[in-house]
């Protein structure tokens, strides 16, 4: 039986081509335009690392005055000044723990080389950077403790700038001079771009990540400068790390709600001692955002983004809609053919899986065309020059969704108009044709 | 026109489909009046005037952290200077269209709980407001000898301690409505500074969504001189048809003095004006080929269930014709059916669109939807409505009256 509607089905569709081709476009344009926003949406809200997120912490403290900016919000700031980055990591109680900023510098080539200085970034950090967010290594390893502790010159960098430099050979051991000092190579990346770049939402959010690692307490000793949001809010003594400025972002690793929960009691001890002592003005004000707590309260996801799904859908459903339009004037155009059917003993739940059918190959077909215009239209999306313009590619769990949407949307579109046609009298339309 | 009584009731027998054409119209418009509202949003904000002579500016940046301080700069300057065709030259900390800024907030009172009026700074050297364009509207600019060089150590001691200040048009206006700000005082951190001057309006690097904003505008310039060390540009003024000559001698100049550091910036400000808009205009034109695709679709339904009508109602149709109905009355009626349908369709839509205003208004930064939108859409799917209905109610026309024998 369903192949004998299977065949109904092309036949009908083959006899009004242009109707066809219109729901089969508009329901693939629908099909297209919510897919490729949606996957945009859904690469740019992604778990950066997943498995791993719920483990890690962004510990906040409030060093600001009472007197506020204005804006009413109580959230503590985002950056820790020097003195609360370096006690929290060396009295908190975490499994791992970086304190970390970003710097700017120049990077000079090798003696000998052809090449001009390149400007890079570069992320000042503590080994235990590399552990909590699985980041890979392709030649050499992450520097030791007791570089850490020493202030040791050493510097991981990344698979592009070995390649810039080096030709892409493994430089451990090799001598690298970065804003005039100079650096042992202890490991090369390998590629790591984790979307977004969760660990500093103040630079680059959709960006690369740095080319230069350097140990937190060596980039102090070298006085490496801040490239990126220096927040001051008291009164300054011509020294950042004396200074009430905050600069520094921290992570800590806490691998269950308890040992969570036992740190944010730590974060309060420590605001209220700091109150005490009167560095802090402000009664403990404490927040500890897991990963993905902490890009929601920073709104990584461009409003943008997310507006434009919202009007995709809007859009999807116009063209659903305007589907079961023509589906409706479609079926009812046979409604002679129908009645003949009805009268010759179709039953009535026959005409409506029959003509289903008929709207789940429309569907189909919207379905692979719809999928052919998410490819184009993720495509176009890649050809902006939006900073995460280029992450937008199709992905396996989108193409099937896509698929599942098209053929919910037709079959949705089809049952009224498929429900509509079956009540058809059958005596009727026999005598009046 | 016709009475919509015959029509209401030819409606009565097939409420389905014009149910579903109403409902088309009433979503296309709620959809489409937001999407046209959210265009002239960003269309405005991309035409935010930047209150400096961007066609006569290009800018470059030299990279040298921790070294090169206001002495270097100040070579570079003369240096860039000497370029034939360059008719001025500054150092400046951060420039419109950029995403660095430098900010900071002034209190009226010496109170330290007096709320803080946020400002962005711009610092640079002697000759930054003529080469920007940046006029002094009251008051005076800064004489040389009240300029203090700023270095990574003395900026975090001293740059809050400003004694004197150029303040925008706009940062007067928010602060002293209507009034004088020449010689009023403004306070950071105990510290006091003198307003000297009031220029005209600069915009700040980082853009509130609304293009029309007014604290977009607020800015202020103190006397302190930036050298690269802390992130400058040197921003160059030359005729419009001379920039790309003189950005690339420039940048050839400055590698050539400086053979361990490199240009990490050289740009034209209409370069930078067009990078830094970038979002809003994909947006825009994603925006505007969702709009033309959704009013498409929707005159596709349109033509799709007034055909199917016209077919279904052959027959009546040359009854009426019989009966001496010229074409011109059965196209009207068509017309009048489709703009009796449109008109419930925008009345739904009008109440829809307000509803999707309020909704975006109470999750993203969006605002109220002007009422001048509505009737512009009323119009604009009245129309779509007419033309859809166009051909299909030209092929009834086309019906000849001995239809009505044949087709029973």
């Amino acid at each position: 039986m369903g192949a004998y509607y299977l065949r109904l089905a092309l036949r009908a569709l083959r006899n009004s081509p242009v109707l066809t081709a219109l729901m089969v476009l508009a329901l693939a344009v629908g099909i297209g335009a919510s897919m490729t926003m949606l996957t945009v949406l859904h690469v740019l809200s992604g778990d950066p690392l997943p498995g791993r997120s719920a483990h890690l912490y962004y510990p906040q403290v409030d060093p600001l005055p009472l007197a506020r900016n204005g804006d009413g919000d109580s959230r503590p700031p985002s950056l820790l000044t020097y003195i609360d980055a370096e006690n929290l990591l060396h009295q908190g109680k975490a499994a791992r723990a970086a304190v970390m900023y970003q710097g700017a510098d120049v990077v000079q080539p090798p003696a000998g080389s052809v090449l001009h200085p390149i400007a890079v970034t570069s992320r000042l950090t503590g080994r235990d950077f590399f552990s909590m967010f699985e980041v890979p290594f392709r030649y050499g390893a992450p520097w030791s403790a007791a570089d850490d502790a020493g202030a040791a010159h050493v510097a991981v960098i990344s698979q592009s700038l070995d390649h810039k430099l080096f030709g892409g050979a493994d430089s451990v051991g090799r001598m690298l001079n970065y804003g005039g000092h100079s650096f042992r190579i202890v490991g090369v990346l390998a590629h790591w771009r984790p979307v977004p770049r969760f660990y500093d939402l103040n630079s680059s959010r959709y960006g690369e990540v740095e080319d230069v690692f350097i140990p937190f307490n060596t980039a102090r000793a070298l006085n490496i400068g801040v490239n990126g949001t220096t927040n001051c809010f008291g009164q300054t003594t011509g020294n950042l790390d004396t200074s009430p400025c905050g600069y520094i972002q921290m992570w800590v690793q806490l691998d269950s709600a308890h040992a969570a929960a036992a740190y944010k009691r730590f974060l309060v001890d420590y605001s209220a001692q700091q109150h005490a002592a009167g560095r802090f003005q402000r009664k403990p004000n404490v927040r500890l955002d897991d990963l993905m707590q902490w890009l929601a309260t920073n709104h990584v996801v461009p409003e943008d983004v997310r507006m434009q799904a919202w009007l995709a859908l809007g859009f999807l459903l116009v063209c659903v809609v305007n589907t079961v339009g023509l589906l409706l004037a479609k079926f009812l155009r046979r409604s002679g053919e129908i009645g003949v059917r009805r009268a010759l003993g179709a039953s009535r739940r026959a005409i409506f899986a029959q003509l289903l059918i008929e709207a789940g190959m429309i569907g189909a077909a919207g379905a692979l065309l719809g999928l052919l215009l998410t490819w184009l239209g993720l495509w176009l999306v890649r050809q902006q020059p939006s900073s995460y313009a280029s992450l937008a590619h199709l992905q396996p769990a989108m193409l099937v969704a896509t698929l599942l949407l098209a053929l919910l949307a037709s079959l949705v579109a089809g049952l009224l108009p498929a429900w509509r046609a079956c009540l058809i009298a059958p005596a009727l339309q026999l005598k009046s044709s | 026109m016709m009475t919509p009584r015959p029509i209401l009731s030819s409606l009565r027998r097939h409420k389905i489909a014009a149910f579903l054409i109403v409902l088309e119209i009433a979503l296309a418009f709620a959809i489409v009046s937001n999407a046209v509202y959210l265009v002239m949003g960003r269309l405005q904000r991309m035409d935010i005037r930047s209150g400096i002579d961007e066609r006569d500016l290009v800018t470059l940046q030299i990279s040298s952290a921790g070294k090169a301080g206001v002495p270097a700069a100040e070579a570079d300057l003369a240096a860039l200077r000497a370029i034939p065709g360059v008719q001025a030259a500054a150092a400046v900390n951060s420039l419109p269209f950029t995403d660095s800024s430098w900010n900071s907030g002034f209190a009226k009172t010496p109170d330290p709980n007096a709320t803080p009026y946020p400002v962005t700074i711009y610092l640079g050297s002697r000759d930054l407001l003529p080469t920007l364009g940046v006029k002094i509207l009251a008051g005076r600019g800064f004489s040389s000898d009240q300029y203090t060089d700023l270095t990574p150590a003395t900026m975090l001691s001293s740059f809050f301690k400003p004694t004197q200040v150029i303040v925008s048009q706009a940062y007067a206006e928010q602060l002293w409505p209507g009034g004088n700000a020449v010689g009023k005082l403004l306070y950071v951190q105990k510290a006091q500074g003198q307003v000297v001057g009031v220029m005209s309006n600069i915009v700040r690097p980082q853009l509130s969504d609304s293009g029309t904003d007014p604290a977009n505008f607020y800015a202020a310039i103190l006397p302190f001189r930036v050298g690269p060390n802390l992130g400058a540009s040197y921003v160059l003024r030359t005729a419009p048809a001379a920039r790309e000559r003189v950005l690339k001698a420039a940048v050839a100049k400055l590698q050539a003095m400086h053979p361990t550091q490199t240009v990490t910036k050289q740009a034209t400000l209409s370069q930078m004006r067009r990078d830094y808009f970038r979002d809003d205009r994909s947006m825009a034109w994603l925006l505007v080929s969702t709009i033309l695709a959704l009013l498409g679709v929707t005159a596709i339904g349109i033509v799709g269930l007034a055909s199917f009508w016209v077919q279904q109602r052959t027959r009546q149709i040359g009854v009426r014709r019989a009966l001496g109905a010229r074409r011109v009355d059965i196209l009207r009626y068509f017309q009048t059916e489709n703009f009796l349908l449109a008109t419930v369709g925008i009345a739904l839509g009008c109440a829809a669109a307000i509803g999707i205003n309020v909704w975006l208004m109470a999750h993203y930064a969006v605002p109220r939807l002007p009422i001048v939108y509505l009737p512009i859409g009323a119009v604009a799917l009245w129309l779509l409505g007419q033309l859809a209905v166009l051909g299909p109610a030209l092929r009834a026309a086309r019906v000849p009256p001995t239809t009505a024998m044949r087709a029973a």
